[in-house]
């Protein structure tokens, strides 16, 4: 859907904020574009989008140049920013109406409706936009993005600044666009959120994609496992039956902590022959529960990798 | 060349004229009082001295000036602004993601900037009839002035908004350059009145020519042909699309 080749960006000051960046989304998916503030996340949407010219390579929507057949490629497309950037003075209505009417689009206030309902805006259409709180203001800029039917969604940090209920009710509205064959790219600084949305994950850092992987592919990669098991008995130490295993002793004795490569086939294997060792040296196990790395563990793993 | 997005210019144009309607109220009574006050101060107090000029009542003889100043004033503050307060607040992000060539993006802002000073100076025609009779003796041609001149002034007013960097700049070109060249020239006088070195050094301000040709349109009297009048307008024209034509390809202060 979105192919982005040699992609390079340089700001007058010399700032580099893209270099040779090569991308390409699938129709219908979520992708995540991870990074830390400053990598050039937004500057690869804003020359997707029209905003900033790229200093080199190019990048086609749907097979059309962004720049040689700019009106059919940007037509297919929606963008959300980052930034809160309302008319105070107009209604939700007209605001949404004229985003509409920019992309070239006939009055379809059937469409509206449906848009703003999906947002819970519906109630609020013939408000002003500066009687609305933040959370409001920021789903009006995504009925504004949809009103003109987009085929791609670009979600700048979409839930920066909103409550943990809104957040969600936003993540049930991508959901429903991807599930309409909406293509979705979202940039965040919530973990959460890619691990919870994306199908795929980019990892941006000082302007260069370092890594673009499957979600899941890159979690079992890159994810490690820990199985924790508590005991009714503190020990002094691991005993020595059970040394072959790596074990750590943690929480004062109380429980053992096994580390492993969830990817691994034979690891089963050996969470078999270690529970069979404990019974075979009398240890008594209260309770047991596993924990897999975070994208957060992941993420922050590969940028002080690449440091 | 390619089809204008018809639907585009007009949403853009609609809504930058519903933005001027927020301000209806304060759009209309500014420029009826300030009318009035210069007839009172004018036409009045300092044109009961004046008899005549060039066979025209002094009272008449304002009338195309003040049309003028007020559709200069207004065309670049309006342009200028309906640019700049986008940028301001980032909503500039819509425009310059939207399906839209820069004709159209400049036809929307620009035709609605000139449209309201148009409506303005019409505004301000009907209030000085309460004052003073006048005649027109070239309609046709007084409208082809009104249209070229809004036009002109509002794309000028348009390339300050992308200039401007804030709202000090955004009020230095119109007062520091527009409302005196306006009050100098000839607004108030014909440039016969004054000493022959003056008369050449006022020669060389645009807006002698705008408001020469626009009185023509009135009384059939001008201080300089209103062939060259319409030729001076054109070529301010063709000078600010050629302004606009590079800050759109250079992304001058809109594109990074």
């Amino acid at each position: 859907m979105i192919r982005v080749e040699g992609l390079s960006k340089t700001f007058r000051d010399g700032f580099k904020a893209l270099i040779d960046v090569d991308l390409e989304i699938e129709r219908g998916e979520i992708f995540a574009l991870l990074g830390p503030n400053g990598a050039g996340k937004t500057t690869l949407i804003s020359v997707i989008c029209g905003l900033v010219n790229p200093t080199e390579g190019f990048v086609t929507v749907d097979g059309h140049d962004i720049v040689r057949q700019y009106r059919r490629a940007r037509a297919m497309i929606g963008l959300v920013p980052q930034e809160l950037t309302n008319e105070a003075f107009t209604t939700v209505w007209d605001t949404v109406s004229f985003s509409r009417g920019l992309f070239g689009k006939p009055k379809n206030p059937a469409h509206i409706e449906k848009v703003l309902r999906a947002l819970t805006l519906w109630e609020k259409r013939d408000n002003r936009l500066l009687e609305l709180s933040g959370g409001m203001k920021r789903r009006v800029l995504i009925a504004k993005a949809l009103s003109h039917e987009p085929q791609v969604l670009f979600l700048d940090e979409p839930t920066a600044g909103v409550d943990v209920e809104l957040r969600r009710e936003m993540w049930e509205v991508v959901r429903e666009l991807r599930h309409q064959g909406v293509t979705i790219i979202l940039t965040t600084h919530y973990i959460e959120e890619a691990e919870e949305m994306a199908d795929r994950i980019g990892v941006i850092r000082r302007g260069e994609l370092v890594l673009v992987e499957d979600k899941r592919a890159l979690m079992r990669k890159l994810g490690n496992k820990e199985l924790t098991l508590n005991l009714h008995e503190p020990l002094q130490g691991v005993p020595a039956a059970l040394a072959g295993h790596g074990l750590e002793l943690a929480d004062e004795g109380h429980a053992l902590v096994y580390s492993y490569d969830a990817a691994s086939q034979e690891e089963s294997s050996s969470i078999s022959g270690l529970l069979a060792d404990l019974e075979a040296v009398g240890l008594r196990v209260k309770d047991l529960h596993t924990r897999q790395s975070s994208l957060e563990d992941i993420f922050v793993s590969l940028v002080r990798e690449r440091h | 060349m390619k089809r204008l997005n018809l639907q585009s210019v007009k949403t853009l144009y609609l809504a930058e004229m519903a933005r001027s309607m927020r301000t209806v109220l304060q759009s209309i009574v500014s420029p009826v009082i300030s009318t009035s006050l210069y007839f009172v101060v004018f036409g009045a107090a300092i044109g009961t001295r004046i008899s005549e000029v060039d066979g025209v009542s002094y009272g008449a003889f304002i009338v195309p000036g003040l049309i003028m100043l007020m559709l200069l004033t207004q065309s670049v503050s309006n342009a200028s602004f309906g640019i700049f307060f986008p940028r301001f607040s980032g909503s500039i992000y819509e425009i310059l993601s939207a399906p839209m060539s820069y004709v159209e993006v400049v036809l929307g802002y620009v035709g609605a900037a000139a449209t309201k000073s148009m409506i303005l100076g019409l505004i301000v025609l009907a209030t000085a009839r309460l004052f003073v009779p006048y005649s027109i003796e070239h309609p046709l041609m007084m409208l082809v002035f009104l249209v070229l001149t809004a036009t002109t002034f509002s794309t000028l007013g348009f390339i300050i908004g992308i200039w401007a960097d804030g709202f000090e700049k955004l009020q230095l070109v119109p007062l520091l350059v527009i409302t005196p060249l306006t009050f100098l020239g000839g607004t108030f006088y014909s440039i016969d009145m004054l000493p022959p070195f003056w008369q050449t050094v006022t020669l060389a301000n645009p807006v002698v020519y705008l408001v020469s040709g626009f009185r023509w349109s009135f009384y059939g009297i001008s201080d300089v042909s209103p062939v060259v009048s319409l030729l001076v307008i054109l070529l301010f024209l063709g000078a600010a699309v050629a302004v606009l034509r590079w800050i759109f390809k250079s992304g001058y202060r809109l594109k990074p």
